[in-house]
């Protein structure tokens, strides 16, 4: 019989600790089928976030650290400046690289550090029980934001693949989503094309991933893949945000 | 050569590899000096956006297995804190330098001593500590950073080495001929890609409580093997002293001054200055204890190392207290006209 389906080899079998409908479980299954795919379990260090995120070193089979929330990009610096022959990504939440991180990720994406960002949008502070994010809609309703997100009290939603965009040191910036199997497969690409950057030494990349989060958004998985399709890409339109050839 | 750039040399002839800074005075001479030499050799120097980054970025380098340093002073410092908790949680090396100014807030950039709690406390969040070397000279500087960045290694854990305006900035001769080549410590816990062995994780995240406990009492095992075997001091004119001062750094410069005039008069004046600030020489304080009634701390701040002096003498002797806070620089004749003041004092109380 053909298998048609397996377990990435550098993906431990352990259980996802994240939540039914999460969009986690599938970008860690997919980094690592690139991993496995561009055979770098040997040389990929990874950074993991404060967040949802936090515990992917329970499940990744490389090596990884655990940074403090907003300082991934940072730390990947330092990582990557000592050896440059690895592969080096971070994985950073919305409130990680878009609040408390913005002028870590800035500037290592102005710096055109060759490291690789694998940025999750999921419009809320997901860890901490569903606050406003720098990334959720304006009129969203959030644990902080009752009334919906309010614009002149609360600020617009942060798009940070354009605002990167305007950096020479950027390289590639893609948006992507893993609500349907088709946007699964654009991912992956997106992912590999990212680490290829990186390992061609040209310079920064990040690939920004819109993520369902069911529980936060009080929503049903099916229902949050839609309101991903609906609502959410209107404000974050998937594709290639910039490419440096 | 100036105290900061004899630093950056002390630290590239330790083998320190990585230096991040941002600027802040009075210690930009220390960053410029690793921008034109950590280029010239190849080494990595980057001028990070903040200070926050800065100190991440030597945790990254830290733990993908090189010797790196960050600088900073006061106000600069109190954003490192959160990434010292960080290296001293994830158990990693690394050497910060301090080099106080006057405080608090922005204060001025005048030479202080009012970070020594910050520094000694751990100064960040949770249940850690860190080594604190506070040099007293330039040629000492050359001393301290070499030992900063073997303790480090050594304990796999952040050393401080607090110094201050004016230790950073005088000019002074020096010699660089007792750094020794840097040693090699086994490094089997850092990140290098898992080629050939299981992947390695470096974290601090300990939701299980029972493993955060033992890893907190597995670290403080450490700081007492560090307090154990690491206290550092030396002391001046005390082994007929009647009274002692206890000063630290350039305190302690300005104080061997004064003890000199007092000497001159036939004032038993001596003096205890701690190399380490933490681990406090707790016991060389109490040993003098035993034939010492009267001790003067001097101190430019308000009175922080003064905390120790009274944990460390638990109410034996008699404790006096000098502090000029917010960056002012006592002259050696102001030190001498108190200090002999008290000493007269003291004297006086003994007779009745």
């Amino acid at each position: 019989m053909k298998k048609v389906y397996t377990r990435p080899k550098t993906l431990k079998e352990a259980h996802f600790h994240y939540c039914p409908g999460c969009g986690h479980g599938i970008i860690n299954r997919i980094l690592m089928e690139v991993v496995d795919e561009m055979d770098l379990r040997e040389k990929a260090i990874c950074v993991a976030p404060a967040g949802c995120g936090m515990l992917l070193y329970n499940y990744f089979d490389i090596d990884t650290l655990e940074s403090a929330h907003g300082r991934g990009a940072a730390v990947a610096t330092g990582i990557k400046r000592v050896r440059p022959d690895n592969l080096v990504f971070s994985y950073q939440g919305d409130g990680d690289l878009a609040a408390i991180g913005t002028a870590e990720g800035f500037h290592a994406a102005n710096r055109g550090e060759p490291i690789s960002v694998i940025f999750v949008n999921n419009g809320v502070y997901g860890m901490t029980g569903g606050q406003m994010a720098p990334t959720t809609l304006t009129d969203q309703v959030t644990t902080t934001t009752p009334l919906g997100r309010d614009p002149i009290l609360a600020g617009h939603p942060v798009r940070i693949c354009e605002v990167f965009a305007m950096l020479d040191g950027t390289v590639y910036l893609e948006r992507v989503t893993v609500n349907n199997p088709a946007a699964v497969i654009k991912a992956k690409k997106a992912i590999k094309k990212a680490f290829q950057c990186q390992l061609d030494g040209k310079g920064f990349s990040l690939v920004e991933v819109l993520s369902p989060c069911p529980t936060n958004w009080k929503m049903g998985p099916v229902e949050a893949c839609r309101w991903i399709d609906e609502v959410m890409t209107k404000q974050f339109p998937l594709g290639v945000v910039k490419e440096v050839s | 050569m100036s105290g900061n750039a004899a630093l950056g040399e002390a630290a590239v002839l330790s083998g320190c590899t990585c230096y991040f800074g941002y600027p802040i005075t009075p210690q930009n001479e220390l960053t410029e000096y690793m921008a034109k030499r950590m280029g010239e050799l190849g080494r990595v120097f980057i001028q990070s956006e903040s200070e926050i980054a800065a100190i991440n970025m030597v945790l990254g380098a830290s733990v993908a297995g090189a010797r790196a340093m960050t600088s900073s002073s006061s106000p600069g410092m109190s954003l490192k804190q959160e990434g010292i908790s960080y290296l001293a949680a994830d158990e990693l090396p690394a050497v910060v330098v301090d080099m106080v100014r006057g405080g608090p807030g922005m204060g001025n950039i005048s030479p202080a001593q009012s970070d020594y709690l910050q520094a000694t406390r751990g100064g960040g969040h949770g249940d850690y500590k860190t080594i604190v070397l506070v040099p007293g000279s330039v040629q000492e500087l050359t001393e301290v950073v070499p030992l900063a960045f073997d303790l480090a290694d050594q304990y796999r854990n952040p050393v401080i080495v607090l110094g201050d305006g004016m230790l950073g900035q005088m000019m002074e001769p020096v010699s660089f001929e007792n750094i020794k080549p840097p040693k090699e410590y086994p490094k089997d816990y850092i990140l290098t890609g898992a080629k050939g062995r299981p992947a390695r994780m470096v974290r601090s995240l300990l939701f299980d409580t029972k493993e955060e406990e033992e890893h907190n009492w597995k670290l403080v095992r450490k700081y007492q093997r560090m307090e154990q075997n690491e206290v550092r001091y030396e002391t001046f004119m005390a082994d007929d002293a009647e009274m002692i001062v206890v000063a630290y750094g350039i305190g302690a410069r300005i104080v061997k001054g004064a003890i000199k005039r007092l000497r001159q008069e036939n004032m038993k004046v001596g003096m205890m200055r701690p190399i380490t600030a933490w681990p406090f020489p707790a016991a060389p304080l109490q040993e003098l204890a035993k034939t010492v009634h009267d001790f003067f701390v001097f101190e430019m701040s308000a009175g922080q190392m003064i905390e120790d002096v009274r944990l460390a003498l638990a109410g034996k002797g008699r404790i006096h207290f000098y502090g000029r806070p917010g960056g002012v620089i006592p002259t050696p004749v102001e030190l001498y006209r108190i200090i002999g003041r008290h000493y007269y004092m003291a004297a006086r109380r003994k007779q009745q």
